[in-house]
């Protein structure tokens, strides 16, 4: 019964954009569009907590749709129903942000149409229970998705964006055909139920993880994959945007979750874990690197997906290493480590890219170079901005540190795998996930203290004022959330423990909310143990006693002035650190290698009244070793079969007629 | 097994691995020096302390002639060389040190990786000295790999060496008269070596393998 | 009762350690500048400047915001908590559990955040300076200092310190080399990480070659003895840190007489005299080096940590 109300709210959310195409031009249909996606999405929200929490025996039901002889199969179980809570929440508060912020719209007939039917796709990739429906949905979701990417396609950038989105979608659902292919065997049984019960052979399998890694891997943002999404995501408005950063590349996770912990199953072989955790180490890394060279504030948040993205796979391979090794408790930390962090990162990666879309709003702007003091005329967004960059810097007691945590402790369990390649790998990949952290924290200081603090750097800048309250509600809710799950994570261990014991088999992570002051216990009580809420009282406390006492007992007469500066205070904001500059330590010691980064200075000699010009030269190493190699053959191949556009109509006849005799003799030979 | 005597032949065979990986930090050739009498001082505490675990006194004789030769005879004498050619100042631009120690990590596993296994079934203390012996051996072709400087191209081989020595003595011995032509054969290479130097200075003006480059004959690029 | 007595230890931790604090930081002062032979500040100089600065008013660029006075307060507290929640004389410390060592670092990189957003709140080229170096030399040190955790948690199994220091008590941990290693490893990101030589000088006002100092230039009266204590904490955290995981002896363990909790407190001034003296010592014989050597310097130091927790791999599994 709750599928059925489901399915039919999903359908709801298409009637509303077929609704929207109709009324876009009419002046408050956006304001309604986005009202009643808000109001669908709690709904949906509250009965996928229902479902979670209430640990409610999988619902099925089939439809007459699709493929005849198949039909579409829907299914809610613990899995879907804690990733529709995650896609729901996003779209809730995304609409919520977007009923204030849908306004400063140029063209809301490119947007209102595809935003809740992208909202459906999404949603109905979560419930999908056969290979068609699922692909289907998959698609629907891509598309829609890119449809908002070009809602602004005059700009040749992001054109550009799209055309690669275009691409790199395609692929991905290519590679998934293949996989689903591979699963459903020679008997062709597309249904998941049938798949779950299937054998595969070891080396169908592994092709198969490999194709769901490329399928997937390519949907959320695995490097080498990830090129497109840095251009797309920025590209559609910024409540599209968080949606695609925060929710859609979770809807990628969970296919990835679904196919290769549900459907493949039992035996994992050790190696998979290695290869995912792997790839996870090297995306985390990469991701954020990119991220601290980028000085435009939404593609910086977009090269951050693919950190924390990196970070999600590192406890999926954990989870798998154990797995294949039958250490199931362990593999109960890993995974649950992982879906903490896929909630976590939609949380505050959907806080921050509405918090850029406020900054955009108010100035226009998303350059950081031309930002800088926003903190005085938007204080409020300052504040949820805040939190947001210190949740995803990982800084306790917010929900970031406590989902790394979770992920370090699995690393911690790593020395009683028997592979000697996982024992040495495991630390490695928690010496990357510790670099990307503490990058990751920088990165932050950056865009917050660029783009908020400091003096304005442009007029516009200095013009701002704060953003509607919508938009504030919505940041609001998002930082709140972000606090309570890092000083209640005990309650989300518990809440996620049904998707865990059912990818498990059966195992999950000890009951927490049992602990003394909810304290988080992983392991057992002699392990390591983490308390949110104690960290934060103590710090409140000390913060606030030290305040109190200083200000009655000692002084609290405070005097403006200009700033001290050494005694050389600079007029000129254009003196001030800019994004380029924070960033340069950094990009000595870390892009030199990895994206071969040289600096350049030109100084004029003396006398000579032209500019001193400063040029960095970077390399995107994935692009220019894998990408571009396969551009440049595909062109070549092309350039090479050009000249068949121009034979007579005899050489063509007779390139069909010769194309039929080989596969002729192909078959009297094969026979 | 895991004794006193086990932890301390583990520290030491260790040790030299770690003292590996400073030759590796250090960019100035003194500094150099000082480190690789450290790492044969280390050699000479650990080939002494396998001689009394294993109750084998020729390897006392080894662990002498390390500790007289190669922590003592051969730094003072390449001291002197550096000193009298004049490149005691010279800093060695070292390509990324955390680009090297990386490197080196990762040599330090493979060397675990590839010696554990072969050597399942011999007592902990061989398996680890010769896993750690041939990280040592591994970490000394890393320097002379990436060293321009004639001198530390010595140092990188001599450390080598020691590796070799370190194995030896884990290994149960290899004969005495084995172990003192190998001794004297590195005396004779540092002798050579040293004229060699003296040479090359006179012939190019610098002990900068780099310069050298240019009178190869050969395709060049 | 039992609940009492544990509210009483972790009160009078924190409250020790605040007052000891500005003393360590005399000790090395004078220790230094004795070593120089000059004959140096009072050992009580510190606590006069402190209280000196809250007694002052507070001076506020035109362009701070209120980040920049809120942060102090926020750094404050996040480090004497983190500080707090090392065991210092004793080595059963009730709150313990409350946060492991992963999440102590994880304290003092919430204090860098803030104190690198302060950093950038005013405008000024020498607080963006200071902040963006402040970041890369952490970016470094951060993982070094969870190699060290991930070594520690392989001996001990556990990342909480008082397990961890009750382990160092036993016989059990024998010579390793994994543990020279991660205390290699850990005297180097303690000393790029309070800002000493040669990494950052305490001392210097030449605008050029510091890092810390550069960050908090804008600070003044109440705001700047709060940094300032929060440093000389920081410092104290550090040794408290060195001390309780490599040199355990003499600490107290749970359900000794008050003797014994004196007996334990002697010790622990005692490591930290001689900490501080190793320090001076060590600070007074080296020159400070470039700031693009400083990368070199601490990703050294990640890979010793990482090392050693290779190796411990190897003897483990032997």
């Amino acid at each position: 019964m709750p599928l059925s109300l489901l399915l039919s709210l999903s359908m709801a959310l298409l009637v509303v954009g077929l609704h929207a195409i109709s009324a876009a031009r009419r002046t408050g249909r956006s304001q309604q569009t986005y009202g009643i996606s808000l109001v669908i999405c709690v709904i949906l929200l509250g009965m996928a907590l229902v479902h979670l929490l209430s640990a409610a025996a999988p619902a099925t039901l089939i439809l007459p749709l699709g493929l005849p002889w198949l039909g579409a199969h829907f299914r809610l179980d613990a899995l879907s129903a804690f990733f529709l809570m995650v896609v729901n929440l996003g779209g809730a508060v995304a609409s919520l942000f977007a009923l204030g912020y849908g306004q400063h719209e140029p063209a809301p007939g490119r947007v209102l149409p595809f935003y809740p039917a992208f909202l459906a796709g999404m949603n109905l990739v979560l419930l999908a229970d056969d290979a068609f429906t699922f692909l289907f949905a998959w698609e629907f979701m891509s598309l829609s998705s890119w449809a908002l990417v070009m809602a602004h396609h005059r700009e040749s950038a992001n054109t550009r964006a799209g055309y690669l989105y275009l691409v790199m979608a395609c692929f991905g659902t290519l590679a998934l055909l293949l996989a689903f292919g591979l699963l459903a065997g020679p008997q062709g049984g597309y249904d998941f139920a049938t798949i779950r019960t299937a054998e595969m052979t070891p080396g169908l399998a592994a092709l198969a993880l490999i194709l769901v890694l490329m399928g997937t891997g390519s949907k959320a943002g695995l490097v080498p994959l990830h090129v497109w999404l840095p251009l797309a995501h920025p590209a559609a408005p910024s409540h599209v945007s968080a949606l695609m950063s925060g929710v859609m590349t979770k809807v990628a996770v969970y296919g990835f979750i679904r196919i290769v912990f549900d459907l493949l199953g039992e035996p994992v072989a050790w190696w998979w874990g290695g290869l995912v955790l792997g790839l996870g180490g090297i995306t985390a890394v990469l991701g954020v690197l990119y991220a601290l060279m980028q000085h435009d504030l939404k593609r910086l948040l977009a090269y951050h997906t693919v950190e924390n993205i990196g970070i999600i796979f590192i406890g999926l391979g954990l989870a798998l290493a154990f797995q294949g090794n039958q250490m199931y408790a362990s593999a109960a930390l890993a995974l649950t480590a992982a879906l903490f962090h896929v909630l976590n990162h939609s949380l505050f990666k959907s806080l921050l890219f509405l918090g850029t879309g406020a900054v955009l709003a108010a100035t226009g702007e998303r350059d950081m170079e031309r930002l800088g003091g926003l903190i005085h005329p938007m204080p409020w967004t300052a504040l949820a901005f805040l939190i947001g960059a210190a949740a995803i810097s990982a800084l306790p007691p917010l929900n970031g540190f406590a989902s790394e945590w979770l992920t370090f402790q699995a690393i911690l369990l790593t020395p009683e795998l028997p592979q000697w390649l996982l024992k040495f790998l495991a630390p490695a990949v928690g010496a990357l996930l510790a670099l990307s952290a503490a990058l990751a924290a920088a990165c932050f200081v950056k865009a917050f203290g660029i783009t908020f603090l400091g003096r304005p750097r442009s007029p516009a800048a200095a013009q701002a004022c704060e953003t509607d309250r919508y938009s504030l509600t919505a940041l609001f809710t998002l930082a709140t959330l972000c606090l309570l799950a890092g000083i209640l994570p005990g309650l989300v261990v518990d809440g996620l423990s049904p998707a865990v014991s059912l990818l498990n088999g059966g195992a999950r992570l000890p009951v927490q909310q049992s602990q003394p002051w909810l304290t988080l216990v992983p392991v057992v009580d002699v392990k390591s143990t983490y308390n949110g809420l104690l960290v934060l009282l103590f710090m409140a406390l000390s913060g606030i006693l030290a305040a109190v006492l200083i200000h009655r007992f000692a002084s609290h007469g405070v005097r403006r002035s200009p700033a001290w500066d050494c005694g050389f205070p600079d007029v000129n904001p254009a003196a001030q650190y800019t994004a380029g500059s924070f960033a340069q330590p950094i990009r000595r010691v870390f892009g030199s290698v990895v994206f071969q980064a040289r600096e350049q200075v030109t100084m004029p000699p003396p006398g000579d009244g032209r500019a001193a010009r400063f040029e960095v030269k970077m390399r995107d190493p994935v692009w220019d070793y894998g990408y571009a190699p396969i551009t440049a053959a595909v062109i070549a191949i092309s350039n090479r079969f050009n000249h068949l556009q121009y034979l007579t109509i005899r050489r063509y006849l007779s390139l069909v007629f010769g194309a039929l005799v080989l596969l002729l003799l192909g078959m009297a030979l094969w026979r | 097994m895991h004794g006193l005597e086990f932890d301390i032949a583990h520290l030491l065979a260790g040790g030299m691995v770690v003292i590996s990986l400073l030759l590796l930090y250090q960019d100035r050739l003194y500094a150099l020096l000082k480190v690789f009498a450290l790492h044969s001082l280390t050699l000479a505490l650990a080939v002494g302390w396998q001689a009394h675990i294993q109750e084998a006194h020729h390897l006392y004789v080894t662990a002498g002639i390390a500790l007289v030769f190669k922590a003592i005879v051969i730094p003072i004498a390449l001291y002197r060389i550096v000193r009298q050619l004049g490149i005691h100042r010279t800093l060695e631009v070292v390509g990324g040190v955390g680009r090297d120690m990386l490197a080196g990590a990762a040599l330090v596993a493979l060397a675990i990786l590839v010696m554990l296994p072969v050597t399942a079934g011999t007592d902990a203390v061989a398996r680890e000295d010769l896993a750690f012996a041939l990280a040592v051996v591994l970490l000394g072709l890393l320097l002379m790999v990436n060293r321009h400087n004639a001198v530390s191209l010595v140092i990188g081989f001599m450390s080598l060496e020691n590796g070799l020595v370190l194995a030896a003595a884990g290994a149960r011995g290899m004969p005495l008269a084995v172990e003192i032509s190998v001794a004297f054969s590195v005396l004779i290479a540092l002798i050579v070596i040293g004229i060699f130097l003296f040479r090359i200075r006179e012939r190019f003006d610098s002990v900068d393998m780099q310069a050298m480059d240019a009178f190869r004959g050969g395709r060049r690029r | 009762m039992a609940l009492m007595h544990d509210h009483l230890m972790q009160g009078g931790q924190m409250l020790l350690l605040l007052l000891l604090a500005p003393l360590l930081t005399g000790w090395v002062r004078t220790l230094k500048a004795q070593l120089l032979r000059r004959r140096g500040p009072s050992l009580l100089q510190p606590y006069r400047d402190l209280l000196k600065l809250l007694r002052k008013e507070v001076v506020l660029a035109d362009s701070a915001s209120w980040l920049f006075r809120v942060a102090p307060y926020l750094i404050f507290a996040a480090i004497w908590v983190a500080a707090a929640l090392v065991p210092t004389f004793a080595s059963s410390l009730p709150f313990s559990w409350s946060a492991d060592l992963i999440a102590i670092v994880a304290l003092l990189g919430t204090a860098r955040f803030f104190l690198a957003l302060a950093g950038l709140d005013v405008g000024t080229s020498f607080g963006g300076i200071g902040a963006s170096r402040e970041m890369m030399i952490a970016s470094l040190a951060e993982p070094a200092m969870l190699m060290l955790v991930f070594t520690l948690s392989l001996l001990a199994g556990t990342t909480e310190l008082s397990a961890v220091a009750r382990f160092m008590l036993t016989a059990d941990v024998g010579l390793r080399v994994s543990l020279a290693l991660a205390l290699l490893a850990l005297i180097m990101v303690a000393i790029a990480e309070n800002a000493r030589i040669p990494v950052d000088n305490p001392a210097t006002h030449l605008e050029l070659t510091m890092v810390h100092e550069a960050m908090v230039l804008e600070y003044s009266g109440r705001h700047l003895a709060l940094i300032e204590l929060a440093a000389s904490l920081k410092l104290l955290l550090y040794l408290s840190l060195l001390g309780c995981i490599f040199v355990p002896w003499g600490m107290t363990t749970a359900g000794e007489e008050a003797t014994a909790y004196l007996l334990g407190v002697a010790a622990y001034l005692a490591k930290l005299g001689l900490g501080g003296l190793l320090l001076a010592l060590f600070e007074t014989s080296i020159a400070k080096m470039r700031v693009f050597r400083v990368d070199q310097f601490l990703s050294a130091a990640l890979m010793l940590g990482l090392l050693g927790a290779l190796l411990l791999f190897v003897s483990r599994s032997l």
